[in-house]
């Protein structure tokens, strides 16, 4: 089931590159949307089988290179199965708004390259083994360069070629962490579940360091945290409002879904050692990646850099999650279920909110916030998205993101007072840096960019735009309101990653 | 009863956002629906409170939604329903042919839902929901008319403010959890709290009360929340939002008491916002930005109840003057459709003109001064007593506040009450509108519901009155779970009046003739103590400035560094993996030619890239040519300048890395 899951869209992809090139559009969008709710449905199917609790389950393993401890190994449990979704709906979300973009060049490629890139996310989410996660983790990144150089704007190649080179060293890092891992282990494996079994670097306390050091600075720069970040603006700036969304919606958690899976349960040891480093390094992204954010004219590099904020109070909770001290137990496991439920609606709200910035650009050809002005008057079911999505970014309740932010300041303040005080501040950033971008575009007297499209109308959102933005927003709302459905998957598999922790 | 309570909040909310989200659509029919939705919500509120019904469901980990209608909440909740409804009633007609009523009644509706839960709210993490939930919907509200920038840019203000001080709940929950406070944050539990951590949370509810409150030094937001239209000041700075605070003190005063130093500081605050505020109101020339003044010195006067254990004269506090601010609100929100102005010198004589609202507004205006035999007189006089029980410096600053607070209320009546002056313009303060504009504008008249609004809340005003005498007083402290709290004796009530009278009948005389100060000092108090400038000074514009400098900093230092990284990096793999084919290790070779060969296979689609590469290529060169001549000729031969061949190359010194791995591994 799983299998099919991951490879179905490749699958669709090659059968939508053996058409020839001149067939109708509709063809090629409506393929990869059939194949895209078909990926949701199959996603529902299996958080209907889903036993909450039941540990990894949907498990399949094949024997692939026996001699070096290699094996396709997959599987499912609380940890991966929010983003499994959340990945399904975006990608659903990405092609129903390409459905409503006449000006997408080449829609063939396009199509059979987000299909490819939702295999590469989706079997990074499934992957046991650490071989098998390093190489999605490497075809994901080789998939998202072609989707910003070939249909990203301007100055696409070079920030694709920056995002690659970086983000490529950094999985460089991560796998020779990962054969650091390998040595290790007795027998040699790549198996994520027999490793976190073993806890091979127990003990070795210099080893465990390196390969941590290795892991850490591999998933860092996939995150991003600070000072790693720098790929990330210009990669989002020149992307395609889909390929950004996919970016900041589910190729940034491969990072922090790697520290989860592989990082905390597989180095305990080294983790714990070292947990301060991550502390700070979560705290200084958050703070850092609101003040930067709020110095931005550029509503989507702005964007971008709240990623860098709100990924930060993610790697704070994992850090303050490992903190020793009796009694804060339950205090911990609240941090790292708000970390992993933080993933899943930043997923959602950024991913709304880049699409609505492609729309801005899709209009007038400009992301500078002082072109815009008073578009509510203009385009009131855009401002009104946008508004609703800018808030629910800034952590507004009734919203997930505030379910997240919630519980991993109240998980993390116990061990970590200082740090996450200080954390909390991001929250008041990034309200006013969103509240000004709203006052600048949307309120206030109408004005539009000059040039080139001067005295052009800004319409209003198509259809097939609200429908691709507008679920994104309502799954926002429902996971702010009634977030247990989500928090009965995640709590077990939070509660599994402490004990794993605190060996 | 768990249906009620969810019903009470799920009534408006629900209501307010289906009216928000189908906007122009349902504007014909947005002023019924709410009208409707809050009297059965109001229906809802009485029950809860004569029922006080319990309910919960799960959230969080452990960290339940609770919900319940006991101690102040029941009036509160009554109370907040009513406003909603006498503020809808009396906007039903209003806000123009064109205006966005859908958008208007349903922010109110949805406003009104998130007050009236954090008003039952028995758990932190559903009180924190609410609370934020009130901020941005006043937001909206606030910068209703959104095409002015300057009232979108207060709202922001407001936003801002009251969110800066909502942080303090964040920490309160956080510090609560870690102290060991039982019960999955119920706030019954928090006096529990275990010692360095009951500090932390006391000091977070307070925090956050004091900024909802607009109490010192927060109290600026509530100056620039006036831009927003008077009915939504009417609800906000009435029963909701600026009494929210208090509210909350009131609930918790269990863990001001128990943190020992809470209760003190709070009545301290109160007391000082109370006196500095009011006189604040005082210097005001403004109708509305002095009725918002003196929101703020009211609220002083429950914080100051909560701070010394007066429940039930600050509970009786924020009932008298939800009603009263809410009357004073919108006979000044109808004075200003009417005759186009709030300034009080453009409103002489607008009482007179306008019966109804001249009658209303003397009674709210009384009821603030706080004259026998009103509601306020009674509250007073309540809390006052506690507040002696903490010293008679907090008692006479109590009573010097609410001497002020008669002083403001009796300037205000004194200007709408004078006759109209004529059109030769006697001075230079009639700014906004020319004089006599009441005079002209005198034939139009308030629609018929807004007079009902408007007669309901003064009567209401003299009403509750009654609940700070015997025999209802006991009951009403029951009902509150307050218990042995101490009364006022014969002479405190004797000596609220007479210098509440006192105070009235010296402005009255004197009004024509103001005191002779400096102006910068008149503008000092005029302009509410100047702390939003000095919140702008001393936060807005450093951070505005670090996040200047450190975007600079991102851009050309952090981003170049990583792009001179790059070659340099390449270099020294370029060095190493040289070294490294010599070597008698052919399998890292091998695997480098392999890579070598995926790498040129991923390159040859990217045609995009060309320019890309160019630029970086420059770099390269450069760097690397340099590098390789001091490395000789060994390291010469890699250095093709194809980044292809610098990836394989830096994936060689990843290999070398690993072997250096897997010797420390071996041994």
């Amino acid at each position: 089931m799983l299998t099919v899951l991951v490879l179905l869209p490749t699958a669709a992809a090659a059968v939508l590159l053996c058409l020839p090139r001149r067939a109708p559009r509709a063809v090629f969008l409506g393929g990869w949307l059939a194949t895209a709710a078909a990926e949701l449905a199959l996603t529902a199917a299996i958080w209907a089988g889903y036993r909450p609790g039941g540990g990894i389950q949907y498990e399949q393993r094949v024997r692939w290179i026996p001699d070096a401890g290699v094996s396709y190994h997959v599987g499912v449990d609380g940890l991966s199965l929010p983003l499994m979704a959340l990945t399904c709906v975006l990608f659903l979300a990405c092609a129903g708004y390409t459905w409503a973009r006449r000006g997408t060049r080449r829609v063939r490629e396009f199509a059979a390259l987000f299909l490819f890139l939702q295999t590469t996310c989706l079997g990074l989410f499934a992957a046991l083994d650490l071989i098998l996660f390093f190489l999605f983790f490497d075809l994901s990144i080789v998939a998202m360069y072609f989707v910003i150089a070939g249909w990203g704007h301007r100055d696409a190649a070079r920030a694709a070629l920056t995002f690659f080179l970086y983000t490529f060293l950094g999985s460089l890092a991560l796998l020779l962490g990962f054969i650091g891992l390998y040595l290790a282990a007795d027998p040699h494996t790549f198996d994520i579940t027999e490793l976190t079994r073993e806890n091979p670097l127990a003990g070795r306390a210099a080893y465990g360091g390196l390969v941590l050091l290795a892991i850490g600075t591999g998933l860092a720069v996939k995150t991003p945290t600070v000072p790693f970040h720098t790929w990330l603006p210009p990669a989002h700036t020149e992307a395609p409002a889909v390929g950004s969304a996919i970016l900041a919606g589910v190729l940034l958690k491969m990072g922090t879904y790697g520290f989860l899976r592989i990082a905390l349960p597989v180095l305990p040891g080294a983790w714990r050692e070292y947990t301060q480093v991550f502390v700070v390094v979560g705290l200084v992204s958050v703070l850092y990646g609101a003040l930067v954010a709020l110095a931005q004219t550029d509503f989507k590099r702005m964007i971008a850099y709240t990623s860098v904020n709100h990924m930060g109070y993610i790697v704070l909770a994992f850090g303050a999650a490992a903190a020793t001290g009796a009694g804060a137990e339950e205090a911990r496991r609240l941090a790292v279920t708000g970390a992993v439920f933080q993933m899943v609606s930043h997923g959602l709200l950024t991913g709304a909110l880049f699409l609505l910035a492609g729309v801005l650009y899709d209009r007038c050809r400009t992301y500078e916030m002082a072109a815009y002005s008073g578009l509510a008057g203009r385009a009131p079911v855009f401002a009104a998205l946008t508004g609703v999505a800018a808030f629910a970014s800034l952590g507004l309740p009734g919203f997930s993101g505030f379910i997240a932010e919630f519980q991993i300041f109240t998980g993390s303040l116990g061990t970590r007072p200082v740090e996450t005080s200080l954390a909390v501040l991001g929250i008041l950033l990034t309200a006013g840096l969103f509240l000004r971008a709203l006052q600048g575009m949307l309120l206030g007297p109408l004005r539009l960019p000059d040039a080139p499209g001067a005295g052009r109308p800004f319409p209003d959102l198509r259809t097939a735009e609200r429908a691709a933005v507008v679920p994104l927003l309502g799954l926002g709302v429902l996971l702010g309101i009634a977030p247990r459905f989500v928090l009965d998957v995640i709590e077990p598999a939070s509660r599994g990653v402490m004990e794993l922790l605190a060996r | 009863m768990s249906p009620l309570l969810w019903a009470l909040i799920a009534l408006p909310l629900g209501s307010g956002t289906a009216l928000a989200v189908l906007g122009r659509r349902a504007d014909r029919v947005a002023p019924g629906t709410a009208v409707a939705a809050s009297a059965a919500t109001l229906g809802l509120a009485g029950a809860a409170a004569v029922i006080r019904p319990e309910a919960a469901a799960p959230l969080l980990d452990g960290l339940p939604v609770r919900l319940a209608v006991d101690g102040p909440s029941g009036p509160v909740a009554v109370a907040t329903a009513t406003v909603t409804l006498a503020v809808l009633v009396f906007s039903s007609r209003g806000n123009g042919p064109g205006a966005a009523r859908a958008r208007f009644s349903g922010l109110m509706l949805l406003f009104s839902g998130a007050m009236l839960t954090t008003v039952t709210a028995d758990t932190l993490p559903v009180l924190l929901m609410a609370w934020e939930l009130m901020g941005a919907t006043s937001w909206a509200l606030i910068g209703y008319w959104w095409r002015e920038p300057a009232r979108v840019r207060a709202a922001g203000t407001a936003f801002l403010t009251t969110r800066a001080a909502d942080l303090g709940l964040y920490i309160a929950a956080g510090a609560a959890l870690a102290g060991g406070a039982a019960g999955g944050l119920d706030l019954d539990e928090l006096p529990g709290t275990a010692d360095p951590w009951l500090s932390v949370v006391t000091a977070g509810l307070i925090v956050a009360a004091f900024g909802k409150s607009a109490q010192l030094p927060f109290s600026f937001w509530l100056s620039r929340a006036m831009e927003g239209p008077a009915p939504v000041s009417a609800l906000l700075h009435s029963a909701t939002m600026a009494a929210a605070g208090a509210y909350l003190l009131l609930r918790t005063e269990p863990l001001l008491t128990a943190s020992g130093w809470g209760g003190p500081a709070v009545a301290r605050t109160g007391a000082v916002t109370a006196v500095l505020l009011g006189l604040v109101a005082v210097a005001q020339t403004d109708l509305k930005q002095l009725l918002a003044a003196s929101t703020c010195a009211q609220a002083g006067f429950m914080v100051l109840a909560a701070g010394s254990g007066g429940v039930t004269g600050g509970t009786l506090q924020f009932l008298g003057h939800a009603a009263a601010k809410s009357l004073a609100f919108l006979v000044a929100g109808a004075w200003l459709t009417l005759l186009g102005t709030k300034a009080l010198p453009g409103l002489r004589g607008a009482a007179r003109h306008h019966r109804v609202a001249g009658a209303a507004f003397t009674v709210a205006a009384l009821t603030l001064a706080g004259w026998p035999p009103l509601v306020l007189w009674g509250a007073k006089d309540l809390l006052l007593a506690s507040a002696l029980e903490h010293g008679a410096a907090l008692y006479a600053t109590g009573l010097a506040a609410a001497v002020v607070a008669a002083v403001y209320s009796a300037k205000a009546l004194w200007y709408v009450w004078r006759p109209a002056r004529g059109a030769a313009g006697e001075g230079g303060d009639s700014d906004a509108v020319p004089a006599g504009g009441a005079a002209r504008a005198g034939g139009r008249a308030l629609p018929a519901p807004a007079s009902w609004s408007l007669a309901g809340l003064a009567l209401a005003c003299a009403a509750l009155a009654v609940l700070a005498f015997e025999p209802a007083r006991p009951a009403f402290g029951r009902l509150l779970g307050a218990g042995g709290e101490p009364v006022p004796h014969g002479w405190e009530m004797a000596l609220s009046a007479a210098l509440a009278l006192a105070a009235s009948a010296a402005v009255w005389r004197r009004a024509a003739r103001p005191l002779p100060l400096p102006p910068a000092v008149t503008a000092w108090w005029g302009d509410w103590l100047r702390l939003e400038a000095l919140a702008r000074l001393l936060l807005v514009r450093p951070v505005l400035r670090l996040a200047g400098a450190l975007a600079a900093f991102d851009d050309r230092v952090l981003g170049r560094a990583v792009r001179a990284a790059g070659p340099g990096a390449l270099r020294a793999a370029g060095a190493a993996a040289a070294l490294d084919a010599r070597g008698p290790d052919r399998a890292t070779a091998a695997a480098a030619r392999g890579t070598l060969r995926l790498a040129r296979a991923t390159r040859r689609p990217a045609g995009g890239a060309g320019a890309g590469e160019e630029w970086l290529f420059d770099g390269l060169v450069r760097g690397v040519t340099s590098g390789a001549r001091a490395l000789g000729r060994l390291a010469r031969r890699p250095q093709t300048g194809r980044l292809h061949q610098y990836l394989a190359q830096a994936v060689a010194a990843f290999a070398v890395l690993a072997l250096a791995l897997v010797l420390v591994a071996v041994r």
